[in-house]
């Protein structure tokens, strides 16, 4: 059994039965949570060196042989992600000792937390269809609590929709998985791809492909699908916000990014115009809900939904560059999106609202803070030389490539709204002068544990855009390996081929 | 027997999507585990429904012979009939939280963070 691809499902597992059994101390399980974050972003990084260096890696559960056994497997794409949920889990982590209240605290914040990384890192490593829902279930139930937790009104009202409209999403997969295993008669997704090439009904698959579409849709918040998510990110405390900004979206569009490369390729034609429609449609519909907001954290919130269209874009175009535009695009969009609401937190904290109307002169207030806005919001807007500038030429160029001018006319457009917007938000939250006069005679800076995570994700938004070169091979590397899943089947299947 | 089932699964589906319609939200949640069980039987009739023919290797035999009666989809089916239970659980629990809250059992009065 390979430990460095079962290591990102254990610890933070571990992270949080060890929470649990410290329920009454808090202060050790702030701790556990940290260092449990750590080692996740440890073993995700461990398991990416590993497999730059040897390529795709499987390991079988329980040493039954695939298809039968259910079957780990991780490529670059998969490991960039476990990586990335790592980082986020301890920046949130970090976070979250300064923020939470003792009230959540008490009441299990950090084993959830940590629930939810075991889901996210279970659903990016598993190469089973059927484990790929349980896990999803495993993100989802704690999802459920973490947005629940509290209890106040919006938060009930916000977890109504989003469980509602998460189960639909989850009968209409399961439902799919069934008839995929009468059409297929197999569930580990290497053989499905084998299998579903001989099947020999082209249209049955091609119904099955889209009700996948839906399901992994609602889930990945497209349009038109992605109502539950402004209906509820806003409305948790600030770092659960963040958590699911960060991860729970992406793991929609890993689900999506992977069926539609390994297992429905048949009709390209089909699918992923099918596909490209609907993330032109998911920019514009996302920004322009952006620009009717005036809270904080609803515009970062359909912010997400316009981003989402930017990944599912580089699927639907489905050439070299696109995938790598769309893995790259990921995430930059991961590490931005997250630190934005962090941001929107320490706000929060310095003038008690997320209403831009009465927020205002934060810039003289706090010139730190703003600077700190600003790198991840120009970012996300694709302002060179920062990391979304290169994730959305990468994605222009291959539109541009495959001849689709209209997709990449509406990606150029939405990037400028999403400029605008940006520009709303600093205008109205840093630039403006107080709109209130009680302003603290001496500024109190926000505590550092609030501070840090922000600092870091930012240099990283920096870095990725001075260094964006060796990211861009890693992508690039990631996209051949879903491009030409041989590899990935040969790992999984043995020799039995 | 495929026949009839087709038409309790098209019958608990639409069933489900109409409570989930309705305004309620404990038809809500109704709706939503109507759905969930309408999955349940899909996957177990699309496992091909076969009668006196257990998966089980006779003792003079080397393999198996076809046609037996597939155990995965049932294997299948437990599993998703534990998360849909535990699932439910919670959505029974919310709810109840949601109309202590709201005080209300519509939907539409669930409007407070609809404001832009």
């Amino acid at each position: 059994m390979n430990l460095l691809l079962v290591l990102p499902l254990l610890i933070p597992f571990l992270t949080a039965v060890a929470a649990l059994l410290a329920w009454n101390r808090r202060y050790v399980q702030r701790g556990l949570s940290v260092v449990g974050a750590a080692g996740l972003l440890g073993a995700g990084l461990g398991l990416l060196a590993s497999i730059w260096r040897e390529g795709v890696q499987a390991t079988q559960m329980g040493n039954w042989p695939a298809p039968f056994g259910i079957t780990l497997v991780a490529d670059l794409f998969s490991a960039i992600m476990v990586v990335l949920a790592g980082l986020m889990g301890l920046a949130v982590a970090v976070y979250s000792v300064a923020s939470m209240d003792a009230g959540r605290e008490s009441f299990g914040y950090y084993p959830l937390l940590h629930i939810l990384l075991t889901g996210v890192c279970g659903a990016f490593l598993t190469g089973d269809i059927f484990n790929l829902y349980v896990w999803f279930e495993v993100m989802l139930v704690a999802s459920f609590v973490l947005l629940a937790l509290g209890g106040k009104r919006a938060q009930l009202e916000g977890a109504t929709k989003y469980v509602t409209l998460n189960l639909m999403a989850s009968a209409l997969f399961l439902a799919a998985v069934g008839i995929l295993y009468g059409v297929a008669g197999t569930l580990n997704m290497a053989d499905l791809a084998r299998q579903l090439s001989l099947v020999g009904q082209p249209g049955l698959v091609t119904a099955l492909a889209l009700l996948f579409l839906v399901a992994f849709g609602i889930k990945a918040a497209v349009f038109p699908l992605f109502f539950w998510l402004p209906a509820s990110y806003h409305t948790p405390p600030v770092a659960v916000s963040a958590i699911f900004a960060g991860l729970l979206t992406k793991v929609g569009v890993y689900a999506l990014m992977r069926v539609f490369t390994l297992l429905f390729v048949h009709d390209v034609g089909y699918t992923h115009t099918l596909i490209l429609v609907i993330a032109g449609l998911t920019m514009v519909t996302g920004v322009l809900g952006a620009v009717a907001q005036n809270e904080f954290r609803r515009i970062l919130s359909f912010h997400i939904v316009s981003q989402i269209g930017y990944m599912v874009m580089g699927l639907g175009l489905f050439t070299h560059l696109a995938l790598a535009g769309s893995v790259f695009y990921i995430v930059h969009h991961i590490i931005v999106k997250t630190n934005l609401f962090l941001i929107s937190g320490v706000v929060f904290r310095l003038q008690d609202t997320y209403q831009l109307k009465r927020l205002g002169g934060l810039y003289r207030a706090y010139p730190g803070v703003a600077i700190l806005f600003l790198i991840p919001a120009l970012s996300l807007a694709g302002i060179p030389p920062l990391s979304g500038f290169f994730a959305k030429l990468a994605l222009v160029k291959a539109g541009l490539e495959t001849q689709q001018y209209l997709i990449v006319a509406t990606a150029l457009g939405v990037s400028l709204l999403t400029l605008f917007s940006m520009t709303k938000i600093w205008a109205e939250v840093f630039w403006k002068s107080a709109a209130r006069s009680p302003q603290p005679a001496v500024p109190r800076p926000p505590p550092a544990a609030l501070i840090l995570p922000i600092v870091v994700l930012a240099m990283l938004t920096v870095a990725m855009g001075l260094a964006a070169g060796p990211l861009f091979t890693l992508a690039t590397r990631a996209a051949e390996q879903l491009l030409n899943p041989a590899d990935y089947i040969q790992v999984v299947l043995g020799g039995r081929l | 027997m495929e026949t009839v089932l087709a038409f309790v699964i098209g019958g608990l589906y639409a069933a489900g999507l109409y409570m989930m319609m309705r305004r309620s939200i404990v038809k809500l949640i109704i709706g939503l585990s109507l759905l969930g069980q309408a999955a349940n039987l899909l996957i177990f009739t699309l496992g091909r429904l076969i009668r006196g023919r257990p998966a089980l290797i006779a003792p003079e035999a080397t393999h198996l012979l076809e046609p037996f009666a597939d155990p995965l989809p049932q294997a299948l089916i437990l599993t998703a009939i534990v998360i849909g239970f535990g699932v439910q659980a919670f959505a029974v629990v919310l709810i109840k939280r949601v109309y202590q809250t709201v005080g209300r059992d519509d939907l539409d009065d669930m409007k407070a963070t609809d404001e832009p």
